[in-house]
């Protein structure tokens, strides 16, 4: 503390700053110092990024089948050839098979490497659904070379590029659900924190109900009336409500808790018998106190969703190929043999653990910022 | 106590008939209904019968009804006389398929859930009463990747690293040669090494979730005077943590037992599918495909039913344990 | 008091402190919340503790206990207790879980927690706990520690004891709460009985009740007692002495009467002087003691309360900590100018 002349002490500007601070500039200090939810943020904030711009960041497109490179191994880009330092390139993979047992095995030809560039033209997409373009992040320029950052499928498809196709369903249904659910939690949950008596009663029995139903075979049931028949994209909507529908309860527990603690507290009775309308009093001033928290909330449903999503089409009921989701993916891991060929299969599992971890860790970071009063 | 039980039981009723009028919808829900999927099963058989005994057939059943007068009519017949109804694709009674595997799924389930207590319950209290040791971080971190992992990439990987470091066939609960065989020691020691995986996969999920609770719950507690207070009366440390805190802690934790059971149905579903155990699992997501929908609705209906009486228990429980709760 | 030798305990002494430090590593630095604090309790005397929040009262009695926080640094000090005439133990000497600490806790100390409402456990009956201690300490079964439960129940004044044995805390108002933890901390016959702020949670009229009860109680065992408090009135009434805190130091120490009608501490008697009495002048604006009590990082050189003081002299008081001046007649002050401060303006 610092003491004017007059000897009476003065706060420090810092000291200043942390009383005049806005509650979101409060939040966020506090979400600063969670190191570990900042890094979340930013891994997911580029992972989506990356999802966005799939079809410009990978290679290939997800449909390309190369019947020559089946089951072929991840690719390490490397920057030493003979000892020396050079631009970034790969070896080329030499195919044999095996007389004996058929089976197909890759080598690396050390003494040819393939320069990896920068902005090749490959196959055509339109970028963003917008522009016709067949410009590729990256790429090599020989024509019977490919470069399979995480290796290929029984096809020959490229692994990474159907990650980050995948990561653009998989993720996105992950954040539609939520927003369905988000609508269907605030809703419900706010009707019965607001209105509570044999409303709240009712709602309260519901929301028990469907805790109280396993989530997978409820998930599986409704999900296989789904006819087989119908869109991919249609049915892809659909399993994000049929998700959501079961998600909804735990965000609307978060809200009807906050709606009844927020009720009695002071400044809400001023509104009141300052004659606001109960819209008013709902949507100015109860709804604002409790963003933040609404905010964590969902950021903890995203991952149970995509958790969702992925045992569905797993399991061979949610989403159906050619749909590409991370889900859908790994039901080409599901067994041993081809882990144990091929265990560059397992790849949209790791994504899916360090996507869900993230969330986690984000959702964690955010509820410990959500009340930037508390403590 | 009584009341209360009572009353929790006529609480329970209603939630069993929404359960079972949902279970009844899921199985009208897919297009065209057991005529037609019947019609379609012989025409695969290379049989044919006309629209007209088609009709025929769904006046007999009495398929044209209301929805509400065929629920009333199914779930009579559950209740009454234990009659699920046809499976198509077996060609059987739905009873005389689902016992002995639900039976199994229920074993597995009790296992995997004493299993996740008996990790859970030891290591929250241990990460709690020494917060910030080298142990506590290795829990939480497993406690992370528990929650992130989905079960059935663990199941995966376990089966993987059984198969190719310890040469293991995990897969299914028995080995071939011993599936008709008669219950010798041998068999049950081959059930046990089939059995610890589908156990491993289910308890680490649950119990990496239960740990971070039982952990929260007993720093909350922990903080609290009665436990200075039982400091004060000469108890040693372990009489005080274990006789005190831990036994307000356990409390939530019981009040979950009934959502723990649903968790571990849905664990088991996608567990058992790519473990290829002879549970539930596998047998519903057939039903589902095939759209055998008498067969998946009675699946969804039992396990549903267990579930609502698994919460019974541990309201009951939580009540047996909790004075607060009992006498409120 | 400082002494370096160590001279045994007279013979009616029950527990000496000698020069007690507790310190606080926390991640903002040390906090010295007790520094040097020495004072006795002989058998069967009320020894009445006054202190603001914050002034090392409740830390320094849980270091007699050996219940300090994990992150406390026992620093220095003696800390000696004699249950029994033939039998001294060294306290400091013992560690947190040691089996002569165990004994004694529960044993020969017993405890009054502040807050009646969450120190009993709330999922055991108050039977149950107090079983638990009988049977620890007294080796005895179950029914007989029963039995001994319903008796305590009893002397506590707890209408039907052979009921309220099997209640639980929360069926039970905020004194009947207290009575119950009297019930469990006496369980043992301790001789000496530690209540910290025991009547603070509690309105005025179950207060008095619980300290018509603490009297009678200790004029029926005879057990000494510390009775931490911060409200002088509640003093009065039960204490025979009276030791006076500041920030982690015993800044005065007397009789009730030499405290109450020649206090020699300017800041006991400001604490004083911040009690309104009947028969005052009416129309005058009670006295409040200037400033804050500072935080427990930034304490003041010298002696501690100069910052405070009226009777501050800039020089002295404010670079040298002064030393404890003994009276007759037990009273003993830590103060510069003990014994020349001006007659108080009643």
């Amino acid at each position: 503390m610092a003491v004017d002349p007059i000897g009476i002490p003065v706060k420090s500007s810092r000291e200043e700053e942390l009383y005049t601070a806005k509650p979101w500039t409060l939040i966020w200090w506090r979400f600063r110092q969670h190191k570990l939810a900042v890094a979340s943020l930013i891994f997911l904030v580029l992972t989506c990024l990356s999802a966005l711009f799939a079809d410009f960041i990978s290679p290939y497109t997800p449909g390309s089948i190369d019947r020559l490179n089946t089951f072929a191994p991840p690719r390490a880009i490397r920057v030493i050839h003979d000892g020396q330092l050079r631009m970034p390139f790969i070896y080329a993979l030499a195919r044999t098979r095996d007389a004996d047992t058929a089976r197909v095995t890759y080598e690396e030809d050390t003494s040819r490497p393939i320069a990896v560039h920068l902005l090749v033209r490959g196959e055509r997409y339109r970028l963003l659904g917008l522009f016709e373009t067949d410009l590729h992040l990256f790429g090599v320029d020989d024509p019977r070379q490919r470069i399979n950052l995480l290796g290929t499928d029984a096809l020959g498809r490229d692994m990474f590029t159907r990650l980050l196709y995948g990561g653009r369903i998989t993720l996105s249904a992950g954040l539609i659900g939520v927003a369905f659910s988000f609508i269907l939690g605030l809703a419900l949950g706010a009707i019965s924190g607001y209105y509570g008596g044999w409303l709240d009663v009712g709602i309260q029995r519901l929301m028990e109900f469907i805790r109280s139903v396993p989530t997978i075979p409820l998930w599986m049931g409704l999900a296989a009336a789904l006819p087989i028949v119908w869109d991919p994209l249609f049915v892809y909507v659909l399993i994000t409500i049929i998700l959501s529908l079961i998600g909804w309860t735990h965000l609307a527990r978060v809200v009807r808790g906050r709606f009844f603690s927020l009720k009695t507290e002071d400044y809400v009775l001023a509104a009141r018998l300052s004659g606001a309308s109960e819209y008013r009093i709902v949507t100015k001033h109860m709804l604002p106190a409790m963003t933040s928290y609404i905010i964590a909330a969902m950021t903890l449903a995203v991952p149970e969703m995509i958790l969702g999503e992925t045992a569905l089409s797993f399991l061979g009921l949610g989403l159906r190929p050619p749909v590409v989701s991370w889900g859908v993916l790994l039901q080409d891991a599901q067994n041993l043999r081809s882990i144990s060929l091929a265990p560059w299969l397992l790849s949209p599992g790791v994504a899916v653990v360090l996507v869900v971890l993230a969330f986690n860790f984000l959702g964690d970071g955010l509820r410990d910022a959500a009340d930037p009063y508390g403590r | 106590m009584a009341g209360f039980i009572f009353r929790r039981i006529l609480w329970a009723i209603p939630t069993l008939i929404v359960v079972s009028f949902i279970s009844f919808v899921i199985i009208q829900l897919p297009p065209g209904d057991y005529v037609t999927a019947y019609a379609a099963q012989l025409r695969h058989s290379g049989d044919y019968i006309s629209l007209e005994q088609e009709a025929l057939l769904r006046a007999q059943m009495g398929l044209n009804d209301p929805m509400i007068v065929q629920y009333w009519r199914w779930i009579t017949n559950i209740v009454l006389y234990g009659n699920f109804g046809h499976s198509l694709e077996w060609n059987a009674p739905v009873s005389s398929l689902i016992w002995d595997r639900l039976g199994l799924t229920l074993a597995i389930s009790t296992l995997s859930m004493l299993f996740t207590w008996a990790i859970a319950i030891p290591v929250g209290v241990y990460a709690a009463t020494r917060q910030y040791s080298v142990l506590d971080y290795v829990f939480t971190i497993f406690g992370f990747l528990g929650k992130g992992v989905p079960d059935f990439l663990l199941a995966l990987i376990l089966m993987w690293m059984a198969f190719a470091w310890l040469n293991m066939d995990v897969g299914g609960l028995l080995s071939p040669r011993y599936q008709n065989a008669p219950w010798t020691i041998d068999k049950v020691i081959n059930l046990l090494s089939h059995l610890w995986i589908p156990v491993v996969v289910l308890a680490t999920g649950g119990a990496a979730g239960l740990l971070r609770v039982m952990r929260a719950n007993m720093l909350d507690e922990l903080g609290k005077p009665y436990v200075e207070t039982a400091y004060a009366q000469g108890l040693s440390e372990r009489q005080v943590v274990w006789g005190y805190p831990v036994r307000v802690a356990l409390n939530p934790f019981i009040s979950t037992v009934g959502w723990a059971l649903p968790a571990l149905f849905s664990g088991d579903v996608i567990t058992a599918v790519v473990l290829n155990l002879p549970t539930t699992g596998p047998l519903l997501l057939q039903a589902l495909k095939m759209q055998d929908m008498y067969l998946a609705g009675s699946f969804i209906l039992i396990l549903s039913v267990f579930t609502v009486i698994g919460t019974l228990i541990s309201d009951i429980l939580l009540a047996w344990s909790d004075p607060r709760i009992r006498y409120s | 008091m400082k002494t370096t030798t160590i001279q045994p305990m007279p013979p009616e002494r029950l527990l000496e402190l000698d020069n007690v430090h507790v310190h606080f590593t926390m991640r903002e630095g040390l906090v010295k919340a007790v520094n040097g604090v020495s004072y006795h309790v002989n058998r069967g005397e009320v020894l009445g503790i006054v202190g603001e929040s914050g002034s090392g009262k409740s830390v320094t009695a849980r270091s007699i206990m050996k219940l300090l926080a994990r992150n406390a640094i026992e620093a220095e000090g003696r800390i000696r207790f004699r249950p029994k005439p033939e039998s001294e133990i060294d306290i400091s000497a013992l560690s947190r879980q040691s089996r002569e600490m165990r004994a004694l806790r529960g044993g020969s100390i017993g405890m009054i927690f502040q807050e009646p409402m969450t120190a009993l456990s709330p999922v055991h009956s108050i039977g149950t706990q107090i079983m638990r201690t009988v049977m620890l300490h007294r080796g005895v079964g179950k029914q007989a520690a029963r039995q001994r439960a319903i008796e305590l129940l009893e002397r506590v004044q707890l209408p039907k004891p052979a009921e309220m044995v099997d209640r639980y805390p929360h069926q039970l108002s905020g004194g009947m709460r207290q009575r119950a933890m009297i019930a469990l901390a006496l369980s043992c016959d301790p001789s000496l009985l530690i209540a910290d702020e025991p009547t603070t949670a509690l309105d005025v009229t179950t207060e008095a009740q619980i300290l018509e009860l603490l009297k009678s109680l200790q004029e029926e065992m005879g057990m000494a007692i510390i009775f931490i408090t911060h409200n002088f009135g509640v003093v009065a009434d039960i204490a025979d002495r009276v030791a006076v805190m500041y920030l982690g130091r015993v800044v005065e120490t007397g009789s009730v009467d030499d405290i109450f009608y020649r206090p020699g501490h300017p800041y006991t008697r400001a604490l004083l002087q911040s009690i309104p009495k009947l028969g005052q002048a009416p129309m005058r604006r009670l006295r409040t003691i200037p400033g804050m009590v500072p935080d427990p990082f930034n304490i003041p050189e010298g002696c501690v309360f100069n910052p405070r003081c009226a009777h501050a002299v800039l020089g002295t008081c404010n670079v040298e900590a002064p030393s404890v001046v003994s009276f007759p007649g037990e009273q003993s002050v830590r103060c510069h100018f003990a014994g020349q401060l001006p007659e108080e303006v009643q």
